[in-house]
């Protein structure tokens, strides 16, 4: 495919995406009112100038980039909207569409910032460091605010509440992969074999299991077990690629079992959690009628296969955390089991894509930061939507891009715009590798040759 | 390190895999148990979001929905409610509903399969169809005349057309009215706990919902029996009956309240109520002719569903052997006494019989139903329970209840202008009787010039005003009964000029 019918298929896609979120916000009131929403106009431009300007900036600073990246990142954001807009109806005098359009608005300054200042992902690499100390002094400073509903996340600045935990996932997702891409060769074969570990040297080791539980240990301590869960999963998944050291990956299930375990026994707030995941109907049987958990799992059965229709459900009876932590609850009921496989199948497919960067890349920063990315992506889908459907244990957690909430939203705009950068650079690679192969001189040999340049160049034995 | 990549990609996919399962589980295997939770408000959201079906009483509605604005956003209103709430019973957002509301809830909720157009379609699109109508058999006129002939007692009345079954008045005292409970409101709590604790049991629908000893009433199914069993002939034969009367096998003396009733005749015995003449009547008919016409008449068997449940009125205590229901007992039982109770319903079953040709009829509430938009969904039919007595019996009973009125216990309920049977009852109930007596009237009208009667009815007040002693049937419950007579011959008469 030629770079330009790339962002010919992207502007397309994303006008689909605009479409199909004024769509969603017509029939939000005609549903209510029976009449189109007055906004309906002013939404549409709200998401489309945006969008198209951020098209425009991948047109022009990252042509290379997959196509349909920023597309699902849009009808994820608009259907956000929608599904937000359509519970502030039932909440008079707490409308949030309003904040979390303008929220979308800064996410999507942030990714023009990204695409056309980020000239090349590899600079990122420099500031792994930077990036360690940031993170950290992200997650520790709600420590000093005041918890709100038993999480100690938020930070309060001249009227904006920020989830700096959200900020701090890229910046940590950044260090690992520098860290890793520098020591992974070190890290799986080096150091003593202990049993059926081999364990590296304290040196190589070190720092990443030292930050790692320092971030881990203030989450915990914030008492965000959802984000605690994200981080861990996070470096397991890098520390695999960068490795393929099985053993580690299962020593870190063992180490998140054993800690899943542990916490949930001690900590009432947990403790509690759990017992709403193997019980969620036991509040209705002690005659307090249904817990949140319960009143999600309503919503969700009472969407069936073709949902109710939007504007038609009644998930607001979910109460506290109905716009965010439970925003996928809405579309359960009002889109049915249809229009949820439909979102399932977005998150798969910007997920799906950022793997194919990493594959495509050739550098192993980018790789991994690519993996490290989408798998963020992926494991908070995970955690949050297995959480309000009864799968895990419910910890609160932001759907990306669906649910309230300007942090989460921005990082995640943060996140496609690397995406964007990084499958740009893949198609360039490729392209490179391409005229590697059609080099003239050397033919059979140089070709032949081509395959374990580029596999020590990755820092492994296989293709 | 492609590998790892491929394989950490593969983690993913399982991650969306179990993902996918559970939300399978969720909205299409658990569905319906979790949409059929108590717990989940949607049932009522949707119940609730709707304006309900009608009840209608001589063609006017005497229901309504108001919009609350609420989550239930409409709650039921009713139009005279005291008065017809022993007919549509409330419906509550809160505390369930009851007789008509809750036995037809279904159609005015709108749930009923039968009001979608196109069944399967709206199945499909969940569109909820417009509650359907409810049209009572209810006679306004002769309903408001018993609601006023009980104000301020407590008491029944059941009247019912004797030819078809219809049911054309059906009232208790006291009474309340059913919008006050329809809210989610405090004031519908307050309401509920007032009308749920009071002593008088306001919501105790006492025409279908309670029993009484229909004492003396049951006289007219002892005379059935003997006169089928051919035990009783000639109505002026003397019945060779002492004064008082020795109950088989005891030394208890039963007396009468009247002269005369050594050797009466049977129309005396009957015009007079005398317990002597009964009580060894049902004694001579015995356990198996009294049981069995009893049960022709509706009694041991559960009462009739109107649509909603009547309650089963019983002549022998149930499960007692052949062997215990000793003859003692028969004649206390053949004079409405002992384990004999009716609901004032199966009173009107009772005179129904004797103005008709001697089969009692079903009695039913709902005339039809209709949808929103009118279309008959069900209409009734008059059925026949069962052939009570035979037709000549029917009418020698037709005579003795005339009889009553004419120069008897019952001349309170002469009506000029139409033949009027009736018979009193004066029922002792309590520890050793000592409960203020319960006054029973039972009577039929037909008017002078109609082939067939109009109206049965049965009035039981349960605290007559006069003394202990000085209560009788036909001092208390007669002018009730003749009031709702009245009313049903009156618009009888309208109707057909």
């Amino acid at each position: 495919m030629r770079q330009t019918g790339r962002r010919g298929v992207e502007v397309s896609l994303v006008g689909l995406a605009v479409l199909l979120s004024v769509y969603g916000y017509c029939a939000v009131g005609l549903a209510r009112h029976g009449a189109l929403p007055p906004g309906a106009a002013g939404y549409g431009a709200g998401l489309a100038v945006p969008a198209l300007l951020a098209h425009l900036a991948v047109r022009f600073r990252a042509p290379g980039a997959d196509p349909v990246l920023l597309p699902i990142a849009v009808l994820l954001n608009g259907l956000g909207l929608v599904l937000i807009y359509r519970l502030d109806l039932e909440t008079p005098g707490e409308a949030a569409a309003p904040a979390q359009l303008n929220w979308s608005a800064l996410g999507v300054a942030l990714f023009l910032v990204v695409v056309v200042a980020l000239d090349d992902h590899r600079v990122l690499r420099r500031y792994g460091y930077v990036c360690v100390l940031g993170a950290l002094a992200l997650l520790t400073a709600p420590i000093l605010f005041p918890a709100v509903n038993g999480a100690r996340i938020w930070v309060r600045l001249a009227g904006f509440s920020l989830q700096p935990g959200e900020f701090a996932k890229v910046l940590l997702a950044v260090f690992f992969a520098g860290y890793l891409a520098a020591n992974g060769h070190a890290l799986a074969h080096s150091g003593r074999r202990l049993w059926l570990l081999r364990v590296p040297t304290g040196r190589v080791l070190g720092p990443v299991v030292a930050i790692w539980l320092l971030s881990v240990g203030v989450l915990v301590l914030e008492r965000d077990l959802g984000t605690s869960l994200l981080f861990f999963g996070l470096f397991v998944v890098l520390l695999y690629v960068a490795t393929g050291r099985t053993g580690w990956v299962a020593a870190g299930l063992l180490l998140a079992v054993a800690g899943a375990v542990a916490v949930g026994r001690l900590e009432p707030h947990v403790h509690g959690r759990v017992e709403d995941w193997l019980h969620p109907f036991a509040s209705i049987e002690a005659g307090q009628g249904p817990g949140q958990l319960a009143q999600s799992l309503f919503a969700f059965a009472a969407g069936g296969v073709l949902g109710t229709g939007l504007g038609e459900g009644h998930s607001v009876l979910i109460g506290f955390a109905a716009k965010s932590d439970f925003i996928l609850a809405t579309a359960g009921e009002e889109l049915g089991l249809a229009g949820l496989l439909a979102v399932f199948a977005l998150y798969a497919l910007l997920v799906e894509r950022g793997y194919r960067a990493g594959l495509a890349l050739r550098d192993p920063f980018g790789r991994l930061l690519a993996v490290g990315l989408a798998s963020i992506l992926a494991l908070q889908v995970f955690v949050i939507a297995g959480g309000v459907t009864g799968l895990i244990p419910l910890t609160g957690m932001a759907m990306p891009f669906l649910a309230q909430g300007g942090s989460s939203l921005v990082t995640n705009w943060v996140i496609v715009a690397l995406l964007v950068r990084l499958s740009d650079r893949a198609r360039r690679d490729a392209a490179e590798r391409e005229d590697d192969l059609a080099r003239p001189p050397g033919g059979e040999a140089a070709a032949a040759g081509a395959g374990p340049a580029a596999s020590s160049y990755d820092g492994t034995a296989a293709p | 390190m492609t590998r790892y990549i491929r394989r950490a990609a593969l983690l993913c996919a399982l991650l969306l895999v179990a993902l996918l399962v559970n939300v399978v589980r969720v909205q299409l295997v658990r569905s319906e148990t979790y949409s059929g939770n108590p717990a989940n408000r949607r049932t009522d959201i949707a119940r609730w979001g709707q304006p309900r079906g009608d009840i209608l009483v001589g063609g006017r509605p005497v229901t309504g929905s108001r919009d609350t604005g609420g989550l239930f956003r409409y709650a039921r209103t009713y139009t005279d409610g005291p008065l017809y709430a022993p007919v549509t019973g409330f419906a509550s957002q809160v505390y369930g509903s009851t007789l008509l509301e809750h036995a037809r809830d279904g159609l005015l909720a709108g749930t009923d399969p039968g009001l979608a157009a196109l069944p399967l379609l709206s199945g499909l699109t969940r569109a909820r169809s417009a509650g359907g109508t409810v049209v009572t058999t209810i006679d306004p006129e002769a309903q408001r005349a018993a609601h006023e002939g009980l104000a301020g007692r407590h008491g029944a009345v059941a009247a019912l057309d004797p030819v078809t079954g219809r049911i054309l008045a059906l009232v208790s005292a006291p009474s309340y009215d059913p919008g006050e409970l329809s809210g989610t409101g405090a004031a519908s709590a307050r309401a509920w706990r007032r009308l749920d604790g009071d002593p008088d049991r306001p919501m105790l629908n006492r025409a279908v919902g309670q029993t009484y000893p229909p004492g003396s009433t049951f006289k007219v199914v002892t005379a059935a029996a003997a006169l089928d069993a051919g035990v009783a002939g000639d109505l002026d034969a003397p019945t060779d009956s002492p004064d008082p009367y020795t109950l088989p096998g005891t030394r208890t003396r039963l007396t009468n309240e009247v002269e005369g009733c050594t050797d009466a005749s049977l129309r005396y015995a009957f015009a007079w109520s005398c317990n002597t003449v009964f009580a060894r009547l049902g004694v001579e008919t015995g356990w198996k002719a009294m049981s069995r016409t009893a049960a022709a008449f509706g009694f041991d068997a559960p009462g009739p569903r109107v649509p909603f449940a009547v309650a089963r009125s019983t002549f022998a205590a149930s499960g007692a052997s052949a062997a215990k229901r000793d003859r003692a007992q028969l004649a206390l039982s053949s004079i409405g006494q002992f384990d004999t109770r009716a609901t004032p319903l199966q009173m009107a079953m009772v005179a129904s019989a004797v103005a008709g040709d001697g089969s009692v009829p079903v009695p039913y509430l709902v005339e039809r139903t209709t949808t929103a938009a009118g279309t008959t969904l069900s209409a009734a039919r008059p059925r026949t329970l069962h052939r009570a007595m035979r037709r000549e019996t029917a009418e020698r009973l037709r005579e003795l209840m005339t009889g009553v009125v004419e120069e008897g216990t019952g001349a309170n309920a002469a009506i000029p202008g139409a033949v009027v049977g009736g018979k009193t009852g004066t029922a002792q109930h309590g520890v050793g009787n000592a409960g203020t007596p319960y006054a029973w009237f039972i009577s039929w009208a037909r008017a002078e010039d109609a082939p067939a009667p109009a109206v049965a009815v049965a009035v039981v007040v349960e605290d007559a005003r006069a003394g202990r002693g000085e209560i009788s049937g036909g001092g208390d419950a007669a002018p009730i009964a003749r009031a709702v007579m009245e009313a049903v011959l009156g618009d009888r008469a309208a109707r057909e000029r």
